[in-house]
């Protein structure tokens, strides 16, 4: 890679990291409340901050969007590069996609940091911030589809030289991400400039709630594959060889990637089981869906778990589970991904629960979601990138890493802390909490006494996962400028364990595989989307509530 | 064909399994035992519908021995719902119906499957049979703005 790519994906690192250190900010504050101590008052009389719903929604925005979308825009460019062996095509296309990025995100902070948009990241209508925070956020979108095109462009350059090759699985991955991200976000795309925008400019008369949920819903629930498909091509193209293992099978490698593809997006009504204007059978189909992009997970579990054992084995671990201690648990970067897929396995549970139709009933919009998620992109995905931070940050600045001992110690005290944080929530949801609201202030009014001691244990975990999020800032921080000792670093590339390797054709061909996309998007959401603008109802005017 | 291991084809015959036998159990359980999702074709004007049609005159509403309708409307500024105090006997069927006057809200009844959203436009239409007695809180699950935390209301069975 470059001295010029590396400074490109670094400069995306080091936004995707100040954006998680400064959302995360607002969680151990949000913790606390819920236990009963209030550390808004202070804040408010300072001007710093109006509202526990103002943190909230920079929570949101920064750990969820930004810290997510910057990490894996840079990490997909550093992936393609090295996995094809080839320089970005066009480099000035990927330099002028993260500056659209970060200007997307300047906009959009101005009416975060003033308390205008104080909308939590989904910024449901008809609540209404000024049209430039929308913008904002399209802007940013847009940013992020040019890093893909850049990608693409670079992709097909390595297609046109090597004809009838197969690319190898960590490209192809990558491809296949930034291509899912094209598609999907086109959901968000049509709510903000079709709906919201020309509503927010006095050019609609007012919006349908509804629909705007569905089009934010058709992106919002592949965002989440967004950001697990980095975490998932680190756990099968590249841990592997960090623990002296080998894939154990490749093809099945490909084809889990092209089923996220097709059915990561033809879902988004598992959201919405409890809204009232999608019709029952819109839900079953969609649960139905959800249903089917399980089996590539399960494909992952067995998948990326052999291709581990062969490491624990290949280092002298015997028996039905020796093999699991005689894994790197040393080397941080390995220590991190390993936890997050422990902690991930339970966020996957979870999440057939709320995925399982009208089991949703008991935990929709609880206290249980928040939760779920801090164990999937709280923890599954973002201690990954935590994880793969611990080899890429010395890849790119060239030093070593500073204090491993440190940083293998930072990954255990996150994972506590979410296991107690997420063990909390999910009770709190289970005894009927809401989620986004205040539980310290709700409880006073009509919460049970039964909450408390879940609220407590939230507080503990979320304190704790902070610690371990500055253990994190000081590793990564003290590797970038103090660390003395030089290292040459390699992207860690898994080897296939089936040898000679074979991938059909039709595991490297991408007319089926984006032709199922499309059928299947037209299918699960085109009567039903048809319906829903032949009756919509523009006439919710905008509203101010915080 | 690709070449699968042995215990993977095991791997995947189960997991295809579990999965299957998942989801004929939610088909069941929606389609013959009433575990039914909230869905209404019902639109409603939410700038007038403080001041007509049914959601004007929210309450409680004897329909037939045993069985009520709870027409109830939810606000933001100040957050309330209207009503926000319900009386049933024991082994009352209570049919709840429900929209916003303004932002998306929320609607969950504790300790039962009581448990949607509420949208501007929108009727929300969820039934619960309430057969032991005590107080029930329903509250608000989105938020709805700064008074979110202190939207409830009480239902007591008795």
């Amino acid at each position: 890679m470059l001295a010029s790519e590396k400074r490109l994906v670094g400069w995306h690192m080091v936004v995707a990291i100040v954006a998680l250190f400064v959302g995360s900010l607002f969680g151990p504050m949000q913790g606390l409340e819920h236990a009963g101590v209030d550390m808004y008052t202070p804040l408010q009389d300072a001007g710093l901050l109006q509202s526990y719903y103002q943190g909230l929604s920079l929570h949101g925005v920064l750990n969820a969007l930004i810290w997510t979308t910057f990490f894996i825009t840079g990490f997909l460019t550093l992936v393609t590069v090295n996995s094809l062996q080839t320089p970005i095509r066009f480099p000035w296309l990927s330099w002028a996609a993260f500056g659209t990025m970060v200007v997307g995100l300047l906009v959009a902070a101005v009416p975060l940091l003033l308390n205008q948009a104080s909308v939590l990241y989904t910024f449901y209508p008809p609540m209404q911030a000024p049209w430039y925070y929308y913008l904002g956020l399209v802007v940013f979108v847009v940013g992020s589809w040019m890093t893909g095109w850049s990608l693409i462009a670079t992709y097909m350059k390595w297609h046109g030289e090597n004809k009838g090759k197969t690319a190898p699985l960590l490209a192809l991955a990558s491809i296949i991400t930034v291509v899912l991200w094209q598609v999907c976000t086109l959901g968000v795309a049509v709510e903000i400039l079709a709906l919201i925008m020309p509503w927010t400019l006095n050019i609609l008369p007012g919006i349908d709630s509804e629909l705007a949920r569905t089009f934010f819903w058709f992106t919002g629930h592949p965002l989440v594959y967004f950001w697990l498909l980095p975490a998932y091509i680190s756990w099968y193209g590249m841990m592997p060889k960090q623990v002296g293992g080998k894939l154990f099978s490749m093809p099945l490698a490909y084809l889990a990637f092209w089923l996220f593809l097709v059915l990561s997006t033809p879902v988004g009504f598992h959201h919405q089981y409890v809204d009232p204007g999608v019709p029952d059978f819109w839900k079953w189909a969609h649960a139905l869906l959800t249903y089917g992009v399980f089996f590539p997970s399960l494909l992952t579990a067995f998948n990326v778990i052999a291709s581990l054992e062969i490491g624990g084995r290949a280092n002298g671990g015997k028996g039905v589970l020796g093999w699991i201690p005689k894994l790197p648990w040393g080397n941080p970067s390995v220590a991190a991904q390993l936890l997050a897929m422990i902690v991930f396995a339970f966020g996957g549970i979870g999440g057939l629960i709320n995925a399982s139709y009208n089991v949703n009933l008991v935990v929709h919009n609880t206290a249980w979601v928040p939760g779920h998620f801090h164990t999937t992109v709280g923890t599954g995905v973002t201690l990954t990138f935590m994880g793969i931070l611990y080899w890429m940050v010395p890849y790119l600045t060239g030093r070593k890493l500073w204090n491993p001992r440190l940083a293998v110690a930072q990954a255990w005290t996150w994972a506590i802390g979410v296991v107690v944080f997420s063990t909390a929530m999910h009770r709190l949801g289970l005894l009927g909490a809401p989620r986004r609201t205040m539980l310290g202030a709700a409880i006073e009014a009509y919460g049970s006494n039964d909450w408390r001691i879940w609220t407590i244990l939230t507080a503990t975990g979320g304190i704790i996962m902070f610690v371990a999020l500055v253990m994190f800032i000081a590793v990564v921080v003290m590797t970038a400028f103090r660390s003395k000792e030089r290292v040459e670093v390699q992207m860690p590339v898994a080897e296939a364990y089936e040898q000679p390797l074979a991938i059909p054709a039709w595991l490297s061909n991408w007319r089926p595989w984006l032709a199922a996309t499309i059928v299947l998007v037209l299918l699960s959401y085109g009567p039903i989307l048809v319906q829903m603008i032949a009756n919509v109802q523009l006439v919710s005017p905008g509203f101010r509530v915080w | 064909m690709i070449h699968v291991d042995t215990y993977e084809k095991w791997w995947i015959a189960i997991s295809v399994a579990v999965v299957a036998i998942f989801f004929a159990t939610i088909t069941i359980s929606s389609a013959a035992m009433g575990y039914q999702l909230p869905y209404s074709a019902q639109l409603v004007n939410p700038n007038t519908v403080a001041t007509t049609g049914t959601f004007a005159e929210p309450g409680l509403r004897e329909l037939a021995p045993g069985k009520y309708e709870a027409v109830i409307r939810a606000g933001a500024k100040p957050w309330v719902f209207t009503p926000n105090e319900l009386k049933v006997p024991v082994g009352s069927q209570v049919t709840f119906i429900v929209t916003s006057q303004d932002v998306q809200h929320g609607f969950l009844v504790e300790n039962t499957n009581v448990n949607a959203m509420l949208l501007p436009g929108r009727v929300t239409t969820l039934t619960h049979t309430f057969n032991t007695p005590g107080t029930y809180h329903y509250l608000c699950t989105e938020y709805c703005g700064l008074g979110h935390q202190y939207m409830f209301g009480t239902i007591t069975v008795e």
